[in-house]
């Protein structure tokens, strides 16, 4: 069973020798064998990754195996960006997060299953088959980095990396049960991922504990000379901080008097945890919701699924040109129908004449939200809400309906085109379906270590973590 | 003042005709920084031994490469435009130009568009103000070669000068004929040379081109419904020829009461003259907007006030100084102010003539001892150019009669020479000065030489 390790214990238990190498990565292989062919998480395995983990024992990360994102770049493994247009394509450079991981101790075991171009938040869009819910077959794992959260929740790997343009960490790590951290933007590299929405685009750890995704995002953060939009800033720090506990904290409850939300278990789930975090001496409020910027209160979500959309579109527009067909082999007819709305949507909200309208309109709008979180983060250290309005949609339901992603979304994409950081820890778990809810923390700029505060201690009082039991 | 050997025409072209020739001009500058725009290659296309050999995923836009800004490049567009009077933004940013080409490895070009760094200079020239409207930063493309492979006609890339800095200067449409656009680029080229921030070699393409040129009734105030846009210009001289032509033609197109086309035309050396290459008639849509992978740019007073301290002594003050700390008539002055190496050379002369009391030249004789130079003057040190002026004064020194003699023998022979000089060319009188300088082997002094010459000729 050493596939249920988690990321802390199998290296600590590496490290002291009580288990090898060749025992983790067999039992692991053989789950990855077992469960697969079935959900479809992998696109591609390294077959060398034990020999590789040997000789990292005295590396922070002593050669654990870790699942990748098909969007960041390998130089030992394709990497696709779950699209046929880059089938096949082999990177002549590592992405700096895959680099530093390796660098670290870490061993990229495979590439996993996403959203064509992370266009998507249920791994339907890829080009390769869609990822099931290790929790429950017929249900979608989340997405775009649902394979990587599908990865960590069936144990084919230790830990994984994903990465969210507006929900794609979090959202899949509620849907699968485990722990999805996005961090500030700018706080880790992009350079080598391939690019979404360049301007809110965040590679980000998904794992099995609050813990372990401190310990990854410690590994892959800071400034890289690769990536002129992460500053010089101070380390997160955030394994030493997780344990301080969330006595004085003030700690807001957000969007629970939404209409899609009221009386609904995810919003007990959250009101739940305002009660544990009082218990521990936090200050916990409800931040009322309001159609202005407006001191104390949070602005309505609603805008920002448009300035999301709006500002998302034209920057994928933009960052999907260079694959012309005149370099990467395969022509661009063969673009998935979501990519091809996203351009044609993007082109018309920048055209002369439309911009102003559009994209100039979106970005004075995200600066209102940019505004709002200055204020409510000089009120509260953490603001908390459900990451998704319910548990995982059934494989299929998201067909058809190009703004499946962004009402999923919607809780998150107020804090992701505002850059903040944020994590998804499991909430509840539904017995009947075996599906899990997630509960969102978000913290201001660059003070991840209060969101990681406040989600170990939920971790550690609630029920909800299986692989802590 | 008015240098005479511009002709009368440098005003306006057309004047005579009731009609005023309208030009502005965009002009691009590849920087020679030793690294590109965005990455570290090498910033050498021209010296590359092979295509594609300066390249790296920045450049080539692979899959999730990003770029970082080169400091070196801005810091160099903010001199030229302090240099140009313009006024420096405190806080630009990159934009991507969205267009479709092979040579264009990500589908955008990174530059500039409603904050570029400099805006509102201006280019002082005898024939009028150039106001700059704005200078900006930008990203060169890759370069496109036809050729044919294995019997096959085929169109290969060659991304070497992809991602080079290249600075984008913009003028206002002050510019009233061929020779004040001539006038002006060379002013502007000597610039670019002082500062050091370029080749600005237009044979390799590190200077560009493109005038914009319309007609309008000297009469009317208002600028003309259209321009036409001059491409693939590699001289100054072209750059006339082309604004003559096109001057002619459209106004041979107005009198016939039909309004030129907006659109771009290539200019073709052997003829002179300029074709049509393609309409303009809608501008493109080139989709602007603020590259989200570059933080906007924020330059502080004192930093702008550093790039400014590295602003060397520019041509028209350096000219000035000279004419009056060293008596240079505004001629040498001119002319010894050409490179900045030049005048620097020319000082150096004359600090080591100053410094040797005996033998001391005026900077006069040491200006037109370089003007008059046969080859490079990095062939020469300053030690030796003081030297070789010490040994002709030797030489130069020399019986005048000899003179005289040699002068009179030389009329005699020279007799379709002297018909010339009478019958007004008195271009000959150097070769006559020539003539007699043979008979003398070498030696005797030019001016005197052509005194004499001038005397006996009447």
């Amino acid at each position: 069973m050493l596939h249920k390790l988690t990321l802390s214990s199998a290296i600590k238990k590496l490290k002291k020798k009580e288990i090898s190498h060749t025992e983790l990565y067999t039992d692991i292989e053989t789950q990855i064998g077992k469960i697969n062919p079935e959900l479809n998480i992998y696109l591609s395995l390294d077959k060398q990754a034990i020999k590789k983990a040997e000789k990292l024992i005295d590396k922070p990360l002593a050669g654990v195996p870790i699942a990748i994102k098909d969007n960041f770049l390998t130089r030992e493994l394709p990497t696709t960006a779950s699209s046929i247009v880059l089938k096949d394509f082999m990177s002549a450079y590592e992405s700096t997060v895959t680099d530093r991981l390796q660098k670290e101790g870490g061993v990229i075991i495979g590439k996993t299953n996403m959203d064509a171009w992370a266009h998507g938040s249920s791994t339907e869009t890829s080009d390769f088959g869609t990822t099931k819910n290790p929790r429950n077959q017929d249900y979608s794992p989340g997405g775009s980095s649902g394979g990587s959260a599908a990865a960590v929740a069936a144990n084919v790997c230790i830990s994984a990396m994903g990465s969210e343009t507006a929900g794609s960490i979090r959202q899949p790590a509620s849907w699968c049960g485990v722990v999805g951290l996005k961090p500030t933007y700018g706080r880790v590299s992009r350079y080598g991922v391939v690019a979404m929405a360049s301007s809110t685009d965040s590679p980000g750890p998904i794992g099995k504990t609050v813990e372990d995704t401190a310990i990854l995002l410690e590994q892959i953060e800071g400034h890289d000379s690769f990536d002129a939009t992460t500053p010089e800033k101070e380390p997160s720090r955030v394994a030493e901080h997780m344990k301080k506990g969330v006595a004085g904290m003030r700690i807001g409850i957000c969007y629970s008097d939404h209409a899609n939300l009221k009386n609904k278990k995810v919003t007990e789930q959250i009101f739940a945890a305002g009660k544990i975090f009082e218990r521990h001496g936090a200050q916990v409020s409800i931040v009322p919701v309001s159609d202005t910027v407006e001191k104390g209160k949070i602005l309505k979500h609603d805008y920002a699924i448009g300035v999301y959309t709006v500002i998302q579109r034209s920057e994928v527009s933009s960052n999907l040109a260079r694959y012309d067909g005149i370099r990467y082999g395969v022509d661009r007819s063969n673009l998935g129908p979501e990519a091809k709305r996203r351009i044609m949507l993007g082109t018309f909200t920048l055209s002369k004449g439309y911009a102003d309208k559009y994209y100039i309109k979106a970005q004075q709008v995200r600066q209102l939200y940019l505004e709002n979180f200055r204020q409510l983060f000089q009120d509260f250290d953490v603001l908390i809400s459900p990451t998704t309005p319910s548990y995982a949609e059934y494989i299929g339901a998201g067909k058809d309906n190009p703004m499946f992603g962004e009402l999923e979304d919607m809780l998150l994409e107020p804090t992701s085109i505002s850059g903040l950081p944020g994590i998804s820890v499991p909430c509840y778990r539904d017995e009947k379906t075996n599906l899990y809810l997630g509960m969102n923390i978000v913290s201001a700029w660059w003070q991840e270590e209060k969101m990681i505060r406040a989600a170990y201690l939920y971790e550690t009082e609630s029920a909800w973590n299986e692989w802590r039991k | 003042m008015k240098p005479k050997a511009l002709g009368t025409n440098g005003e306006n072209n057309s004047m005579e005709n009731g009609y005023t020739t309208i030009v502005g001009m965009e002009i691009h500058v590849e920087l020679a920084t030793n690294a590109k725009m965005f990455c570290s290659c090498k910033n050498d296309p021209f010296g590359a031994q092979k295509p594609n050999i300066y390249t790296c995923p920045v450049c080539l836009g692979m899959p999730g490469a990003l770029p970082v800004p080169n400091k070196k490049a801005i810091e160099w567009t903010v001199k030229l435009g302090l240099a140009l009077g313009c006024e420096i933004q405190p806080y630009s940013q990159f934009d991507r130009k969205h267009y479709f080409y092979p040579d264009l490895a990500k589908g955008y070009q990174i530059s500039q568009y409603d904050l570029p760094f400099c805006r509102n200079g201006k280019v002082t020239t005898p024939f009028g103000d150039v106001g700059i409207t704005r200078v900006h930063l930008e990203e060169d493309t890759g370069k496109l070669q036809h050729a044919t492979v294995d019997g096959e006609k085929v169109t290969l890339v060659d991304f070497n000068r992809c991602g080079v800095p290249l600075v984008e200067i913009v003028t206002e449409p002050d510019i009233r004929s061929g020779e004040h656009a001539k006038i002006f680029l060379k002013k502007l080229h000597q610039i670019i040379r002082y500062l050091g921030i370029s080749t600005a070699d237009m044979e390799k393409g590190s200077m560009r081109l493109e005038p914009n040129i319309s007609v309008r009734k000297s009469s009317d105030k208002v600028l003309p419904s259209y321009k036409v846009e001059v491409k693939n210009i590699n001289s100054f001289n072209f750059v006339k020829k082309a604004i003559d032509f096109e001057t002619t033609r459209q106004i041979g197109l107005l009198e016939k009461g039909e309004i030129p086309k907006q659109e771009t035309r290539g200019y073709v050396e052997a003829t002179s003259s300029t074709i049509s290459q393609r309409s303009k008639e809608e501008a493109a849509d080139y989709r602007y907007f603020p590259d989200p992978d570059i933080p906007p740019i924020r330059l502080t007073t004192k930093q702008i006030e550093e790039i400014a301290s590295t602003i060397p002594e520019l041509p028209d003050t350096k000219k000035e100084r000279f004419i009056k700390e060293y008596g240079l008539s505004e001629q040498a002055a001119l002319a010894v102010c050409e490179e900045k190496t030049l005048g620097d050379y020319f000082e150096s002369c004359v600090s080591l003539s100053q410094a040797d009391a005996k033998n001391e030249f005026s900077p006069t004789a040491i200006a037109k001892k370089i003007i008059n130079r046969p080859g490079e003057i990095t062939e020469e040190s300053p030690q030796e150019l003081i030297e070789q002026m010490k040994k002709n004064q030797l030489e130069k020194i020399i019986d005048p009669t000899l003179i005289q003699e040699s002068v009179i023998k030389t009329l005699s022979l020279q007799e379709k020479a002297v018909n010339d000089y009478k019958n007004g060319k008195t271009s000959v009188l150097m070769f006559l000065v020539g003539m007699v300088k043979r008979e003398l082997q070498g030696k005797g002094d030019a001016t005197v030489i052509e005194e004499e010459l001038r005397k006996r000729l009447g």
